[in-house]
């Protein structure tokens, strides 16, 4: 009897073309509940196109990709009613209040309970005061910290997360952190492609090294090991180019 | 319901973010009055030449006033990567352009509401007798202009020069919708209306139902590429 739990993502051999280029090659990969994977490589390896992919932004020319038993292409709204996406890009509408945009969020995802799930969300954020503001008249940080409160509206069940630390501040910064480690201990699923072997990576149980769209390795650990394990990797990588 | 209740949202925003910054409003309502001046200047506004030239003048006016507000259509949605925070969430693609289509078309009828009154008083026009018609053909072929338009508008989003693109682009396509709506304008401007007036709006029926219907099933393509 098998006692794992079921893959909350499921993807199995998907290709990505964009023109001649391959973005992903052949990727088959399980994602169970509770998982914390982070995708290390270098620019153009393809984890962004695998986040997007697995988001169903882009259709895979081939394979299939299934988040939590739905087909992403049959279902791409009932995947992403379960998906939250954090980017280093903000998706804030500047005219609109902090207000206006998060109740245009929360009307795209059909919650209930609006004006509470707003409120609790700006005061996590601590933007309780500034609600009624236009974004346009934020700082940076208030700015980044608006955008952390957005995808925690609908309460999702995987983070799915584009160096999300690129350019915040540290108390934006901090504020992810906390929200990730809420995430990891209701077990709930994160899937990251970073750069930063620096933060926001406490609790990471996998580790998947890709390289030109393809899954090189895959690694369990302790970080310090896995941070020279995957510099080993860069300068191999760097070594076969030169 | 869910699916009126997101366009509802996106249409929502886009008056809102529209109220506040009066970006779109503002261009088409200055070209557009700019150009009903220097018609008024450079012909005889009798109501003979007013037959004869007016629906044309008026659906040009129209029309590149229209696409100026076009071109800002998608502007909102760039700032930001706001689009692709549209694109993540729960919606069927098809609700995002409809939502921003009815909001082309808001800020459309709304500047050719004052271009139109400009237009009767410049040109000795009188809207009273055939304000009825006037009002449906101006409806019917601002709406097929704004549905195809919209989807254009995303298309050339992406591209270098976006604001050329989407006029070489939309030009050709919406053709068929400006014969329409200057046949129907010229055939309300003689009394009484001519016989052909209702195969023209029949003509720009057709037409509205292909240009909602075809953007709906390739909104998707487009958001994708």
């Amino acid at each position: 009897m098998n006692l794992r739990p079921k893959a909350v993502v499921q993807i199995e051999k998907v290709e990505k073309w964009f023109g001649r280029t391959n973005a992903l090659e052949g990727i088959t990969l399980t994602v169970r509940p509770g998982d914390f994977m982070v995708l290390l490589g270098r620019n153009g390896a393809g984890k962004s196109t695998l986040l997007r992919v697995m988001a169903r932004m882009l259709k895979p020319n081939s394979g299939k990709v299934e988040i939590c038993g739905f087909d992403v292409r049959h279902d791409p709204e009932r995947v992403r009613q379960r998906l939250g996406f954090v980017a280093h890009s903000s998706y804030l509408y500047r005219h609109l209040t902090a207000r206006e945009n998060l109740r245009f969020f929360a009307r795209l995802y059909n919650l209930e309970n609006i004006d509470q799930k707003i409120q609790e969300a700006l005061g996590w954020v601590g933007l309780g005061q500034s609600a009624d503001r236009q974004v346009l008249g934020f700082s940076r940080g208030m700015q980044q910290r608006l955008a952390i409160a957005r995808p925690t509206l609908h309460r999702p069940e995987i983070l799915l997360m584009d160096e999300p630390f690129s350019g915040l501040d540290l108390e934006a910064a901090e504020l992810l952190t906390q929200w990730m480690k809420s995430f990891v201990s209701a077990a709930k699923t994160i899937v990251m492609a970073t750069h930063d072997l620096e933060q926001g990576l406490s609790g990471v149980n996998r580790w998947v090294f890709l390289e030109k769209g393809r899954i090189e390795k895959e690694l369990t650990g302790d970080f310090q090991i896995i941070r020279e394990r995957y510099k080993q990797f860069l300068r191999e990588r760097k070594g076969e180019l030169s | 319901m869910n699916f009126l209740n997101q366009v509802g949202a996106i249409l929502w925003k886009d008056i809102l973010t529209e109220y506040r910054t009066k970006d779109a409003l503002t261009s088409m309502l200055i070209f557009g009055l700019l150009v009903i001046l220097m018609f008024h200047f450079a012909f005889e506004p009798d109501s003979r030449e007013t037959e004869k030239f007016g629906p044309g003048l008026l659906w040009m006016t129209f029309i590149f006033a229209g696409i100026l507000g076009m071109n800002r259509a998608f502007a909102t949605e760039r700032e930001n990567d706001s689009l692709q925070g549209l694109m993540l969430a729960p919606v069927d693609w098809s609700a995002i352009y409809l939502g921003k289509m009815l909001a082309n078309l808001v800020f459309m009828l709304l500047a050719e509401s004052v271009i139109l009154f400009c237009f009767a008083l410049f040109f000795n026009f009188s809207l009273m007798p055939r304000w009825g018609w006037m009002v449906t053909i101006t409806v019917l072929g601002t709406l097929g202009f704004a549905s195809v338009g919209t989807i254009l508008a995303a298309v050339s989003m992406n591209t270098r020069m976006s604001d050329v693109m989407l006029p070489i682009l939309l030009l050709p396509i919406a053709l068929p919708v400006v014969i329409g709506a200057v046949e129907s304008t010229a055939a309300i401007l003689t009394d009484p209306p001519g016989e052909s007036l209702t195969f023209w709006i029949k003509f720009l029926v057709v037409f509205n139902v292909i240009f909602i219907t075809l953007p709906l099933l390739l909104f998707d393509f487009v958001l994708e590429e």
